[in-house]
């Protein structure tokens, strides 16, 4: 089982996360954000017989944009009564979720999934998403998560972290503290040369 | 030069604990292979053909005597007692156990030293010019600039995990000595006509498979968005760059297929959120970086040393290695040196433990205990006496690394290649030695002059033979390893990307095909014309004609 840490602490998971069923076909691959030369080596997508196959159950769920893109309308007073979050993927444009929300702060939870480790788009989406676009809510990063990227995270804007199965998450806690005094700013931070006085170091 | 405060020792000392505990997660097996391998790497421990190489960060490329000696004591302890500088300015040992790894960043960091960012798909070693400081066509000491990048890269969270590796060098001198557009990012310092500190950007430079140099991206940006002009290129790099490819991933590959004036447009449109931010370099914190680097207290000395004149008037050997290892200061009576680690026979960039201590005492007693690695593989003493220069030419004649080639065709820049990394086609140290065989007599050296030759095991050129006057790339077919060779190749302000003059070469007949190509050069040039500036007037066919004229062995 995947363990959610939430504000420093091992959180139960009142979300369920929606992912559409696979059919064993090819997957579509869509390329990355707005750049649109490199079509043919994108990344897997959703197709539409996936979209309109997801079966979304009762209670507090997340699913990926291009299901509540699809969705949106039979979906709109689940939105109202709290109970819908985000699932963004790494190469789907931010641009897309900020336009699909009236008011991004409806959601109360944005995740944004990797699918492997060395993918750190994760990082810029979550600066974006917190400086940018004044989300406030539950920032949570899922998908290819473990402890080594934490501190990154952290200070990237996300505040829970669902750490992947299989290891361990109680231990992980401790890598939000890695590091005392980062040399950068962060989405909630600025640079340490602004944060104290290194002349009287 | 920069000293660690608190903040900074313990960063490192942090450091070193993470990745201790990373280290003993993996050994015991709750981190997979495939998932320790971005976080090694990012520590610069790759798994090499034969060991494990541990790539220690020589930030620009400066080091203290005290550092050294440590380098020295590491390398005899942890590795075969010697350790190879690289052309990125680093020093990497060949042969340390994954497991000692740990300590070895520990000793490291009671020295103010890491392997942080020194691999792995995110910012890298800041390099520079190896003469910063004491150039006397300086217009602007870049060090207090590149300490300042490093801070903001060490550790950046945002771009920890990008879609390849990405480097930064900075440059302050019209005669451009630090390759600025061979780099992900360039940034050129000047003057403007107001006397202010203006930086020329560059993007998208960058050797390998595709050699690309890079593009101006900013003509003349105002210092103090040093930091956030760099995070706008490398947010758009991060969202956009290619990661389904990674011979496709680089930064230039963007560049190149969005195009620059596209690419600049996301990039100004994206840092008109940031520009004037935190991020805005202020001038208490560069006053405060800055202030490592005020000039070493010189001496108030004459222009001219009777001594040394005489010296250099009676000794032939002396002179010549002052005519290619002694090189010009600002400050009257002061010279730089350069220390050969191109000895004839040795591997290039490679110092034992004994040599490195020499060098560390070397510069205690003459240098202000400072030196600095050059991106060319060898070690420079920036600030001695002139009359000094006699007794530091005999040590270091005495410790070999005197030989006066510096500049001359055996001062060959050469990656480890097939001997030490798993990723090469060939070898490379063998193929320099070769070489430095075939033209092992100096006057002959001297009278060849100025050339560069440069030899990359493979395509990931390393050994940045793309920009070397005679550029020799190790070459992939079947079990056997050839060579192929490019003329015409060139780093500094008109910088150019050589050609290749066609088939590639065996082993054995390498010595003689560069041979081949002097002969060429020795009988067409004019008197003042370098190896690449007859290459650049009368173009490859004379060269090529001759290098295969009776060559008909050679296979396609
Ligand atoms: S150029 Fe190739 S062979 Fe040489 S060090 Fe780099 S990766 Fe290894």
């Amino acid at each position: 089982m995947s363990q959610l840490i939430k504000g420093k602490q091992i959180a139960h998971d009142e979300w369920t996360r929606v992912i559409p069923p696979s059919f064993g076909d090819e997957p579509v691959r869509k390329q990355a954000g707005k750049v649109v030369m490199f079509k043919l080596h994108g990344e897997e997508t959703f197709t539409q017989k996936q979209i309109d196959a997801t079966l979304i159950p009762a209670g507090k769920v997340l699913i990926p944009l291009a299901v509540w893109l699809a969705k949106k309308e039979s979906l709109a007073q689940r939105l109202a009564a709290g109970e819908i979050g985000i699932v963004l993927q790494t190469h789907e444009p931010i641009e897309q979720l900020v336009e699909a929300f009236e008011n991004l702060n409806s959601l109360p939870v944005i995740a944004v999934y990797v699918q492997i480790f060395a993918d750190g788009r994760n990082f810029t989406l979550g600066n974006l998403l917190r400086t940018r676009y004044g989300f406030k809510n539950e920032l949570r990063a899922v998908g290819d998560i473990m402890r080594d990227q934490l501190f990154f995270l952290q200070r990237s804007g996300f505040d829970s972290y669902l750490i992947k199965d299989g290891r361990n998450a109680e231990e992980a806690i401790a890598s939000l503290n890695d590091f005392t005094q980062p040399y950068q700013g962060a989405s909630n931070d600025v640079p340490v040369w602004r944060r104290l006085d290194r002349s009287q170091l | 030069m920069y000293k660690y405060d608190k903040i900074d020792q313990q960063l490192v000392n942090e450091r070193v604990a993470q990745y201790r505990d990373q280290t003993r997660r993996y050994l015991a097996g709750e981190l997979t292979e495939e998932e320790f391998r971005p976080i090694r790497l990012q520590n610069g421990l790759y798994i090499q053909r034969l060991a494990p190489m541990l790539r220690i960060a020589v930030p620009y490329g400066l080091l203290s005597s005290k550092q050294l000696h440590k380098l020295g004591d590491i390398a005899k302890k942890y590795d075969k007692d010697y350790g190879h500088f690289s052309t990125r300015q680093n020093l990497q040992l060949n042969w340390p156990k994954l497991e000692d790894v740990p300590d070895i960043l520990e000793e490291l960091a009671t020295v103010e030293m890491h392997a942080i960012q020194t691999s792995g798909n995110c910012i890298r070693n800041i390099t520079t010019d190896q003469f910063a400081g004491v150039a006397p066509d300086e217009l602007f000491d870049p060090r207090a600039m590149a300490e300042i990048i490093r801070q903001w890269s060490t550790f950046h969270p945002e771009f920890a995990l990008l879609p390849r590796k990405f480097k930064i060098a900075v440059s302050g001198t019209k005669d451009d000595r630090a390759v600025v557009q061979m780099h992900d990012i360039g940034m050129e310092f000047f003057k403007n006509e107001n006397e202010e500190l203006r930086i020329k950007v560059w993007v998208g430079g960058g050797l390998g498979r595709t050699p690309i140099l890079g593009t101006v991206i900013h003509e003349s940006l105002e210092w103090q968005h040093a930091l956030s002009y760099c995070e706008a290129i490398i947010r758009i790099y991060n969202i956009h760059g290619r990661r389904d490819n990674s011979y496709k991933a680089r930064i230039k590959i963007l560049v190149k297929a969005i195009g620059i004036e596209a690419f600049k447009a996301q990039v100004e449109a994206e840092w008109a959120h940031l520009k004037d931010g935190p991020l805005t370099i202020t001038q208490a914190e560069f006053d405060r970086v800055s202030t490592y680097f005020e000039p070493m207290p010189y001496e108030t000395l004459p222009a001219n040393e009777a001594s040394f004149d005489l010296h250099l008037a009676s000794n032939p050997a002396f002179a010549a290695w002052v005519k290619r290892c002694v090189h010009a200061h600002k400050i009257p009576g002061y010279r730089a040196l350069t220390l050969s680690l191109k000895t004839h026979g040795e591997a290039p960039g490679d110092a034992t433990s004994a040599q490195m201590h020499v060098v560390a005492d070397l510069a205690d007693a003459y240098s202000f205990g400072e030196l600095r690695v050059s991106h060319e593989q060898n070690l420079i003493l920036a600030d001695v006496k002139l009359s000094d220069l006699f007794s530091v030419w005999e040590k270091a004649r005495a410790a070999g690394l005197a030989t006066p080639n510096i500049g001359l065709l055996t001062d060959i820049i050469c990656c480890p290649g097939g001997d030490f990394c798993s990723l090469a086609n060939a070898k490379s140290i063998p193929i320099a030695q070769s070489i430095q065989a075939q033209f092992d007599d100096l006057d002959y050296l001297h009278d060849i002059g100025d050339i560069e030759i440069n030899i990359s095991g493979c395509m990931n050129a390393c050994g940045h033979h793309h920009v070397g006057h005679i550029g020799i790339l190790g070459v992939d077919k079947g079990d056997t390893e050839w060579y192929q060779v490019s003329i015409g190749g060139k780093q500094g302000n008109d910088a150019s990307l050589g050609n290749v003059i066609g088939p590639s070469f065996s082993a054995d007949e390498m010595p003689s095909v560069v041979q081949k190509l002097i002969d060429v050069y020795v009988q067409e040039r004019t008197p003042e014309e370098r190896f690449i500036d007859t290459v650049r007037r009368i173009g490859m066919d004379p060269f090529k004609n001759h290098v295969y004229a009776e060559n008909t062995e050679v296979s396609a």
